[in-house]
């Protein structure tokens, strides 16, 4: 076997075995400091073998290693198992990377938890490090999909990871319910995926799509069944609105899950099955406007939000929403590029804001202001993650996000292509409305004060948290000028004028921030009020919460009650009688056994007479 | 004599000893009505040998015999039994299989 699946193999268990000794031995789990190091160690170790697991990898999907585990009559319906190929491992790596800073991280953030909390809180992170790296290193949809629901779970477990707070428990809810509807629509896609191929396997499935397979054609319905659980996973329109929410759990949370890795599983795995929708081209361009319109109208929304979590929030819908259309576009490998970029500077950025929440103790960037003079290192580390997610030359995020712009450009998409650029502005503009108000500027005129961190103490954060931060701003830097360098071919030719206008519009967006929010050349207020009907609607987020909420409270409770009362009456109802009944019949059938043995002999002669004149009677 | 005559014979034994063991309060009179039957199917057997002529069917005699004898000693021993447990052989009180 692959000396690369082997490691991939290891990288995969050191966090299961975390999870179960945490979750097993009960002493270890509520010493929390012994738990989360050794959390952190195995995590650390998981990364190595990524690393390993990447260094020994072939971009060839033969390699893999493979365990029988749904024995059938004729052979295996499914198997269990990693398949280690250059992208996975990559993709593997971005997984163990992140989730090991963020658990370092944590340690700093939170280091005022209870310790019975925070041995549950590394429980759940080594849970979520296994079921991520299984569905970064499925060989199949089946364990795909488990690995899925799996992290999933995680996500709901740590959103709700202060689930004394109503406002944490509702998000967590809510997260999990709207995945949901997108993963039922993914399971179905599996199982009409497999009734017409006869496999759950990615590698016979490709052979399929390589030798032109008959039961490939037509695929339309299957794959769009599929998509809606990518869209639901990686938040697109309209499945969107349980992200922002889910920033209710810890910030470090956010960073893992919600930006770098979970969120990304639903783009990764059209990555992964990429050469399955190039045989549904119209799934394929209803992706890239989907994903197209998410990343405009995410940003918009982002324009106008206070919480600084909620805004990096939407950040991420909108940039999902790129990958989405790059994907869309027919080139997969941009959007995936694009994924491991922005896992690492988003991930940089969350954990810069979490840096600065557990400085201020206060979400809203209003109540921040000045934070660059108080807190340099953090400013500049924050600044490192906005200028790659603007897409500013020689940061993470420039190539990717070209790569993507000229992706839906070659693939013809050219109104989404447009959203796109629009979206390009907005981002640099929001981004940068963040860095003006707070950090740069005046402080806040009302500091708010939150648990005796109040904002004229903020400062840096301590080590153990500022380590990771500068790792991974190091790595967004040196991911842009490595692929500055570079250049990763892209399998099509960007027009020349692409790079110009990237560039161009994101330093557009960001003088604008400057005008507005920097030197108040112009009047923030005003802007809204002129844009009133448009910002008006992005306060309430167009109202797809509500409409949510509305089809949650009106439909669904209502076919709820309507199923209660069936369940209550006529399914219980028949059971009740039924059980009534044979207690009755019992009850009487009882008196017959007098206990008298001769009345058991008139039973028996009386039957062996009535036997006699059955079998003797003329028929 | 024909066969008919031995076999309604045998029935009307098997009849009067079911009639006993249905009817008698008495646990002895039962065993002695179960006897009856037995050898109303006794009597079927030998006759059955006879107008046959085969000798199996007297041979199968003999163990029935034997086994009532059996029966006979095991069921007066369990009455006896019974009688110095519960003070009575009144089948009529010798009710512990009542549901």
């Amino acid at each position: 076997m692959a000396a690369s699946g082997n490691f991939a193999l290891w990288a995969w268990l050191a966090p299961a075995l975390s999870f179960v000794l945490l979750s097993l031995i009960v002493p270890l789990r509520r010493s929390g400091k012994a738990a989360a190091w050794l959390s952190i160690v195995l995590s650390a170790g998981a990364l190595v073998a990524a690393v390993s697991a990447w260094r020994a990898s072939v971009p060839d999907m033969a390699r893999r290693m493979l365990w029988e585990w749904i024995p059938v009559e004729d052979g295996v319906l499914t198997s269990v198992g990693v398949l280690a190929d250059a992208d996975s491992t990559l993709m593997l790596i971005l997984v163990a990377l992140v989730s090991f800073l963020v658990q370092v991280y944590s340690l700093g953030y939170l280091a005022d938890e209870p310790p019975a909390s925070l041995g549950r809180y590394y429980t759940y992170q080594s849970l979520f490090a296994f079921s991520m790296m299984g569905l970064v290193l499925a060989p199949n949809f089946v364990q795909l999909f488990i690995c899925w629901e799996l992290v999933g779970l995680c996500s709901y477990l740590l959103i709700g990871y202060w689930y004394a707070r109503p406002e944490a428990a509702r998000a967590a809810v809510k997260a999990f319910w709207v995945t949901k509807a997108g993963d039922v629509g993914f399971l179905i896609g599996i199982v009409m995926l497999w009734s017409r191929t006869g496999t759950f396997d990615f590698s016979e499935l490709f052979e399929m799509a390589q030798g032109g397979s008959d039961a490939l054609t037509g695929l339309g319905l299957v794959m769009f069944c599929i998509y809606l659980g990518a869209a639901g996973k990686s938040a697109q329109f309209p499945f969107h609105v349980w992200l922002p929410d889910a920033m209710e759990g810890p910030t470090p949370v956010s960073a893992l899950i919600h930006a770098a890795t979970m969120v990304t599983a639903g783009v990764y795995l059209l990555f992964r099955t990429a050469f399955l929708f190039e045989q549904a081209p119209e799934v394929l361009a209803a992706v890239g406007w989907i994903g197209a319109f998410t990343a405009l109208f995410a940003a918009t929304l982002a324009c106008v939000q206070r919480d600084i979590k909620r805004v990096l929030a939407y950040s991420t819908v909108s940039q999902l929403g790129y990958m989405m259309a790059a994907i869309g576009a027919g080139f997969a490998s941009a959007g995936f590029l694009h994924l491991l970029t922005h896992g690492v500077f988003k991930a940089l950025l969350f954990l810069a804001a979490g840096a600065v929440i557990h400085a201020v103790g206060t979400n809203d960037i209003f109540g921040m202001g000045g934070l660059a003079r108080r807190m340099p290192q953090t400013f500049v580390i924050f600044l490192v993650g906005t200028l790659s997610l603007a897409g500013i030359p020689f940061f993470g995020g420039f190539f990717s996000k070209e790569e993507i712009l000229g992706a839906t450009w070659a693939g013809g998409l050219t109104v989404p292509f447009a959203m796109l650029v629009a979206a390009a502005f907005l981002t640099a503009f929001y981004m940068f409305r963040v860095i003006f108000i707070a950090f740069l500027g005046g402080p806040a005129p009302a500091p708010a004060r939150h648990d005796g961190h109040g904002e004229a103490h903020a400062h840096d954060a301590p080590a153990i948290m500022a380590l990771p931060l500068w790792i991974l701003a190091a790595l967004a830097m040196g991911l842009g000028i490595w692929f500055s360098i570079s250049h990763p071919e892209g399998g099509f030719a960007p027009p020349g004028w692409l790079t110009p206008l990237a560039i161009g519009v994101a330093v557009a967006g960001i003088a604008f921030a400057w005008l507005v929010y920097g030197l108040r050349a112009i009047s923030g207020d005003r802007i809204f009020e002129r844009l009133s009907w448009i910002g008006e609607a992005a306060v309430e987020r167009f109202w797809l919460d509500d409409l949510f909420a509305l089809v949650y409270r009106r439909i669904i409770l209502g076919v709820s009650r309507i199923v209660g009362w069936v369940d209550r009456y006529i399914v219980d109802g028949i059971l009740n009688v039924l059980s009534a009944g044979t207690l009755t019949a019992g009850d009487r059938l009882r008196r017959i056994q007098t206990g008298q043995a001769q009345d058991y002999v008139y039973g028996i002669a009386l039957g062996v007479l009535l036997l006699m004149v059955w079998m003797r009677w003329p028929r | 004599m024909t066969l008919q005559a031995y076999l309604t014979l045998a029935a009307m034994l098997f009849c009067i000893g079911l009639f006993g063991v249905l009817t008698r309060r008495n646990t002895i009179g039962i065993l002695l009505g179960i006897e009856l039957m037995l050898n109303a199917v006794n009597i079927n057997l030998v006759a059955f040998a006879r107008f046959l002529g085969d000798v199996s069917g007297m041979i199968f005699t003999v163990f029935t015999i034997c086994i009532t004898v059996a029966e006979v000693a095991l069921g007066l021993a369990l009455v006896i039994l019974i009688y110095r447990i519960r003070r009575t052989a009144v089948a009529d009180h010798l009710d512990l299989l009542r549901g």
